[in-house]
C-alpha cells in the first residue's frame, strides 16, 4: 500500500474526494496542508480542484507559493509522481512544473458535463495502465479550462509525446489544440482538467476510468521498489 | 508616498473571453466600433524614497506574480 498526498489549500473543494478516491484505490490517503514544509515521506501527491486562495489574482497564482508547494516542486524535480487535476493543473501550470496557462473558457460559461477523452500517451507514470488511443469518459466541470500556451510550445508538447489527454467530441473551452491534459518531460508529473477522482465508483460516476490513473501509480512504484 | 502602477494585459495572440462580453454588451448598448481587452492594474505603494532600485523590485515583483508572462504582458510606470 503506497502513501499518497492529497494538498488541501484554503478553498480546495475536492480534496476529501481526492483521499477517498485514493482509499477505493486501495492506497492510504495522507492529509497535506498548504502551509507547512513536509511532504511526510508520501509516494506520490495530488493537487486537487477547487478555488484555492479564492482563485485571487489568477487561478493556482497564490497557491503556486505556498509553503508545501516549495517541496511539491522539489519533489516533482526530484521525480516524484504528483497529479494536478483542474485548479491542480492551474497551479502546475503556475509553478511551471507544466507549460502553458488555463484561461477562461471561450464559452464563457462553467461548464459541467461527461467528457469524452482520447489517451494521447501512455508514456507518464499516471497513464500507462490505459491502452494507447484509449477512449474514455472523466467528469469535467471548470470555469478557466482554456489551454494555452505559445505556437512553439504547443509544437514541442506535441512533438515530444507531451499531450496526453484531449477532448473528443467538441471542444468544451477554447483549449489549443483540444488539449485537456499535459505531461512534463520526465513523465512523473501530469496536469489535467476533468476530474478522474470522480470517476471510481459505479453509484455515481459516467464511467471507472479513473481507476487507471492509480492502477498507473501502481505500476510506476512497484517498479521503482522493484 | 510614492506610487507605482503595474497594468497587466492579456497577450495579443491570447483569447480574452472577459474582453469579447464587454465588447458585445457594449454593441448592445449602441456603442458602435468599440473593441475591448480587459486586463487589470495594480496600484503599489511604497514605502520610503522612490528609487530606481525600488521600481525594478516592483518589476520583479510583477514579473514573478502579478503577471503570467506566459499569457499576460506587464507594464511598470511610476505614477506622476
Amino acid at each position: 500500500m503506497s502513501r499518497i498526498g492529497v494538498v488541501t489549500f484554503p478553498g480546495s473543494l475536492d480534496d476529501h474526494d481526492a483521499q477517498r478516491a485514493v482509499a477505493l484505490a486501495g492506497h492510504e490517503p495522507v492529509a497535506l496542508w498548504h502551509s507547512h514544509e513536509s511532504l511526510q515521506g508520501v509516494d506520490a501527491v495530488i493537487l486537487p480542484g477547487g478555488f484555492s486562495y479564492g482563485d485571487y489574482l489568477r487561478c493556482g497564482a497564490i497557491a503556486r507559493f505556498s509553503p508545501i508547494m516549495t517541496e511539491v516542486i522539489q519533489g516533482a524535480n526530484q521525480g516524484l509522481p504528483v497529479l494536478g487535476i483542474c485548479n491542480g493543473f492551474q497551479v502546475l501550470c503556475e509553478s511551471h512544473l507544466l507549460p502553458g496557462a488555463l484561461i477562461r473558457n471561450d464559452v464563457r460559461t462553467f461548464v459541467c458535463r461527461d467528457q469524452a477523452l482520447r489517451v494521447e500517451s501512455v508514456d507518464t507514470v499516471w497513464t500507462s495502465a490505459f491502452q494507447q488511443g484509449q477512449e474514455i469518459t472523466i467528469v469535467l466541470k471548470n470555469g478557466e479550462g482554456g489551454y494555452v500556451a505559445d505556437p512553439g510550445t504547443i509544437e514541442r508538447l506535441e512533438g515530444e509525446n507531451q499531450v496526453v489527454f484531449r477532448y473528443l467530441n467538441g471542444n468544451p473551452n477554447g483549449s489549443m489544440n483540444d488539449i485537456a491534459g499535459v505531461t512534463n518531460a520526465r513523465g512523473n508529473v501530469v496536469g489535467l482538467m476533468p476530474h478522474p477522482e470522480h470517476n471510481m465508483e459505479e453509484l455515481t460516476s459516467p464511467s471507472l476510468d479513473g481507476r487507471a490513473f492509480f492502477a498507473s501509480l501502481e505500476r510506476f512504484l512497484a517498479a521503482v521498489v522493484g | 508616498m510614492a506610487r507605482v502602477i503595474v497594468d497587466v494585459m492579456p497577450k495579443p495572440e491570447i483569447l480574452d473571453p472577459q474582453g469579447k462580453a464587454v465588447t458585445g454588451a457594449l454593441k448592445r448598448l449602441g456603442f458602435e466600433g468599440l473593441t475591448v481587452r480587459q486586463g487589470k492594474r495594480f496600484e503599489v505603494d511604497i514605502e520610503g524614497e522612490l528609487t530606481d532600485e525600488r521600481v525594478a523590485q516592483v518589476r520583479e515583483a510583477a514579473e514573478k506574480l502579478l503577471a503570467n508572462t506566459v499569457i499576460e504582458a506587464f507594464d511598470v510606470r511610476v505614477e506622476q
